[in-house]
């Protein structure tokens, strides 16, 4: 029995390290005909869904345009370069040999920037609220504030998204203008999102300074700000650090609050208020649709999303937060 | 001067609090008022085709229920392993890497699920959904089970072997009880925080607009209704879908509320 529970628990751990693996070989084995087809040229291109003649090899891939027609809205985004090619191309499909390409560098572009936008909104806001958990204000007053903020990190995903895009970006439409789905109000939402998640570990690492330190600072004649300042954020640095970047790997993931908001076309966004999209947008929303060496290509993408994010995640908590400790 | 750019400062940190504080009053103002005035208890005798949302919220019950039998047996035990058997390297090692899988994007995961259950069943449907979610929550249960063992005090573990008992008696007999709460209010928010999701379901178990309990087939979802009826141009399905939203939210506060009462009580 003894032994039976020992091997259970040790089965149990190890599918953690099953899972991680797993996951990446999945992706990699889906995403597979798309590597080979595109190779890394696959992050720098734009064209997403595009059809083009073939030139060296005609028989390659032919079969493949077919699942390109339903989705019009790719299509007409990238009209406006070759609108005549396609319309031949459509026409006589039989006698021009076409092959359809897919790039990810819109997606991984869209993704970036969102996660920065949403990373210069919620990074003076989460600081200050954290300043204000951990030593401004009165014991229990902190504990409710904190319980809040912590229920605002236990909201849905998809209530953000919903909120955003009928009563949030409305305002920021009527303030800068521009789109209301567009990468400024995805990435805002974004923003607000993991604000609360953030405040919480940062608080937690300015927690960790030791009541010694502070006391001698005060008893110098140091004002609030100064002990801040001087002692509390040097001494919690590296926490900080680390927990932003945590923010940042959880921003980057996010699905549902930027599906709303991003406007989820395929074009390089012209400035910071018109529409692009994300990785993990481009997923939920065509992902039901394609097939092929489509369905590779997003394939693709979520290795792409899962490195990243598997590096930034390993960054704050190895480097970042075991130093902190 | 030095008052000043102190009083300055104080100022902006409360300011921000408030900010965060009016975000929260915001987002929960609009859903209680868009959500109660399209609710109406009709919404959970009716399945979501005759314009009700009975189906879907039992259907997301289900998913994560399925998810939370699937999900807790394991992070728990794996949990119990790392606290309790594992030493050095390995039981780190896994530490690490459920923390990483913590925060591993939810989409990817939808992704796996979908390329390893979905392709190979030949459609989705509700076990994948139940797979996808099961695996969004092992890591969180694990990371509770692990810390809370971890406050056990060596003592007990001592007493319990110097009495004679086997290990896994006293691990499940003495270290679990004690650790009893902790870990119930660590499943209980995980449950919370695996009842929201939509991104793992958008391909796994898709929805119904049909009362099922069939899993093998498209599984009824409150979330994934939710995405496709706030796409629509129509102003009943929005209401429907902010009636919803307001259920569900309601649904992962209270659950969340109770977590920290539990663990209050405790104190």
């Amino acid at each position: 029995m003894e032994k039976i529970f020992q091997k259970l628990s040790l089965a149990s751990a190890t599918l953690v390290f099953v899972l991680l693996i797993g996951i990446f070989l999945t992706l990699y084995s889906a995403a597979k005909p798309a590597i080979e087809e595109f190779g890394l040229h696959f992050i720098v291109n734009p064209a997403w869904n595009k059809e083009v003649p073939v030139t060296t090899t005609p028989d390659t891939k032919v079969s493949s345009t077919v699942a390109t027609t339903d989705q019009a809205l790719e299509d007409d985004t990238i009209a406006d370069e070759d609108d005549d090619d396609m319309i031949l191309d459509d026409d006589e499909e039989g006698d021009t040999a076409t092959k359809t390409i897919y790039g990810g560098l819109v997606p991984i572009v869209g993704t970036l920037l969102s996660t920065l936008i949403a990373l210069a909104f919620a990074l003076p806001i989460a600081m200050g609220i954290a300043v204000f958990l951990a030593e401004i204000a009165p014991k229990n007053i902190s504990n409710i504030v904190g319980i809040a903020i912590e229920l605002l990190a236990a909201i849905p995903s998809i209530i953000f998204g919903m909120w955003g895009l009928y009563y949030f970006a409305p305002i920021i439409v009527d303030i800068v203008g521009g789109y209301q789905v567009s990468l400024l109000t995805a990435g805002l939402v974004l923003g607000v999102m993991i604000l609360p998640f953030m405040a919480a570990i940062t608080r937690d690492s300015m927690n960790t300074t030791p009541a010694v330190l502070k006391e001698s600072a005060y008893a110098l004649g140091a004002t609030k700000f100064e002990v801040i300042k001087d002692i509390i954020f040097p001494y919690s640095k590296v926490g900080i650090i680390g927990s932003i970047i945590l923010a940042l790997g959880r921003a980057l993931g996010e699905t549902m609050a930027v599906a709303f908001l991003i406007g989820s076309i395929f074009e390089l966004p012209k400035a910071i208020n018109s529409p692009t999209i994300s990785i993990p947008v481009a997923m939920a929303n065509n992902f039901g649709e394609a097939s092929g060496l489509g369905e590779s290509a997003l394939f693709y993408l979520a290795l792409i999303l899962f490195i990243i994010s598997f590096a930034v995640i390993s960054l704050a908590k190895f480097y970042f937060l075991k130093k902190a400790k | 001067m030095r008052l000043l750019v102190n009083k300055i400062f104080l100022a902006l940190s409360i300011l921000s609090a408030v900010i965060g504080l009016a975000f929260l009053a915001w987002i929960l103002i609009t859903l209680f008022m868009k959500g109660l005035s399209s609710f109406h208890f009709s919404l959970f005798v009716n399945d979501l085709i005759d314009g009700g949302l009975r189906n879907l919220i039992i259907g997301q019950m289900i998913l994560a229920g399925l998810a939370s039998l699937i999900g807790i047996p394991l992070g728990m035990t794996a949990g119990i392993y790392i606290q309790e058997y594992g030493q050095g390297k390995y039981a780190s090692l896994i530490r690490d890497l459920s923390d990483i899988m913590m925060s591993a994007p939810s989409i990817v995961i939808g992704a796996f699920v979908y390329a390893i259950v979905v392709v190979p069943m030949g459609g989705t449907s509700g076990w994948a959904g139940a797979i996808a979610l099961a695996i969004m929550m092992i890591p969180v249960v694990i990371n509770t089970t692990d810390s809370m063992l971890s406050l056990v005090p060596r003592e007990l573990r001592e007493a319990g072997i110097a009495l004679g008992a086997s290990k896994y008696k006293v691990i499940l007999d003495i270290v679990i009880k004690a650790a009893k709460v902790g870990i119930m209010t660590g499943i209980l928010l995980a449950f919370a925080r695996i009842i929201g999701e939509t991104a793992p379901l958008l391909f796994t178990s898709e929805t119904s607009n049909y009362f099922s309990l069939n899993l093998n087939e498209s599984f009824p979802s409150l979330t994934v209704s939710i995405y496709d009826l706030a796409n629509e141009p129509e102003e009943a399905s929005r209401d429907l879908a902010w009636a919803a939203s307001f259920i569900l939210t309601v649904l992962v506060l209270i659950i969340n509320l109770t977590g920290r009462f539990i663990t209050r009580n405790k104190k």
